[in-house]
């Protein structure tokens, strides 16, 4: 049995540890067979969102204009002072932890609680970066009907918002051409690019607007970006849900005082969710908020 | 350091049992705190334009940050090697995925329409 140097010697085989299954033979062995399991999940659980960030590795690999020109539609105050509050979800989450491992019920009751505020807090926010979006139209595939002044307060620079406003009107008035906004990749031009358009050739190819226009409009496609904006957000919301109601179902039952030194396995291995939920975001806030 | 005093915790805490690993109070407002600066310090390095190294430093940012949650508010830092092995292997996995399916990706753009991959600039 692998343990600390602490383990204490093996309990008495006539006292049998009321949490202790049939089939383990130690407590030691049921906490640490319980918390394997545990990361097993946690590590499906990073292989499902990792199709969500393979997709945006592709896409953004393919059209880095389109995400830098879609992210300062994004609030990075709100990206931010939300990072903040899974960090102290986390930390009142690992208190917890250890307030159910040192049978302080009280403190367990207490961190429990403000862990769930902050969970509220968190989903609070993204609900005002949500609705933000609804109503200007930032939404994904043929949704994505971006409004007059859609930039969100403090999300970019005063140049580049006044920039972007003249963006959209352009993009009101026709078809958007697939040309980044003063954005444009570095390389040459290429040569053949400048041979005009044939007048029979494959109809998709066949440039109708002039180059002047092409300066001003924003990238095409942009749906995209929002796309894989509501899906990562949206499914990490979904954990941050779930996380919650695991809070309330472990707060119920530390209020009635389920949990001690001797037995805290549910409270560490929902801190363990939690936690997991907090390390997604902190790799979601820089790539969706903070792309430059 | 601060490994020896939560140990010596938990013994004074937890005498009857053996079963997990205590985090002191001090470790978890420390990690806690390094968090809290680091996302500042991410968010304040945008203002800087270094060209694609921002996003490196972002990721390398968040690296970190990740890591301070796994060794200290996920305690893998004080459990069997079983679970980070379990964990790291998903991570690797999501690697060759990811690197796997941009190396592909990568191999498409120049007969992409012009104007609509970094590899042809619009006209």
């Amino acid at each position: 049995m692998i343990g600390s140097e602490t383990e204490p010697p093996a309990p008495d085989a006539a006292v049998h540890p009321p949490h202790l299954a049939h089939h383990f033979s130690s407590p030691q062995q049921q906490f640490e067979s319980g918390k394997l399991g545990m990361w097993v999940f946690l590590a499906t659980e990073i292989l499902f969102f990792s199709g969500l960030f393979c997709a945006y590795a592709v896409y953004r690999a393919n059209h880095p204009d389109i995400f830098v020109y879609a992210h300062h539609f994004l609030d990075k105050i709100l990206g931010g002072v939300n990072t903040l509050v899974l960090i102290c979800s986390s930390l009142t989450m690992a208190w917890a932890v250890r307030c159910a491992q040192l049978s302080r019920r009280r403190g367990l009751i207490a961190l429990l609680s403000l862990t769930l505020c902050f969970a509220f807090c968190f989903l609070g926010i993204k609900f005002v970066e949500y609705d933000h979006k609804w109503k200007h139209g930032l939404l994904w595939g043929k949704h994505f009907q971006p409004q007059e002044s859609a930039g969100e307060p403090g999300s970019a620079a005063k140049t580049r918002e006044s920039r972007q406003k003249a963006d959209k009107q352009e993009a009101a008035i026709g078809p958007a051409t697939p040309a980044p906004a003063g954005a444009a990749p570095a390389g040459s031009r290429d040569e053949r690019s400048q041979i005009p358009p044939a007048a029979i050739g494959p109809r998709g190819l066949a440039r109708t607007h002039p180059t002047q226009s092409i300066e001003k409009t924003p990238p095409k496609n942009v749906q995209v970006f929002f796309g894989i904006y509501f899906m990562m957000t949206g499914l990490h919301a979904l954990h941050v849900i779930a996380g919650m109601i695991m809070l309330g179902w472990l707060l119920a039952r530390s209020v009635r005082g389920d949990f001690s030194s001797a037995y805290f396995t549910p409270v560490d291995l929902g801190g363990l969710y939690w936690h997991l939920v907090d390390l997604i975001w902190i790799y979601l806030f820089p790539l969706l908020y903070l792309i430059h | 350091m601060s490994t020896d005093s939560s140990a010596r915790e938990s013994d004074a805490a937890a005498p009857t049992h053996g079963v997990g690993h205590v985090m002191s109070l001090p470790v978890l407002v420390a990690v806690w705190g390094a968090l809290a600066v680091l996302t500042v310090v991410t968010v304040a390095v945008t203002k800087v334009d270094l060209g694609n190294l921002n996003l490196y430093i972002a990721m390398a940012i968040a690296t970190v940050k990740a890591s301070l949650v796994l060794l200290y508010f996920m305690h893998l830092r004080y459990e069997r090697p079983v679970n980070a092995i379990v964990f790291v292997t998903a991570l690797l996995f999501v690697l060759l995925f990811v690197s796997l399916a941009l190396m592909d990706t990568g191999q498409y753009q120049p007969e992409l329409i012009p104007g609509y991959s970094p590899a042809m600039p619009p006209q």
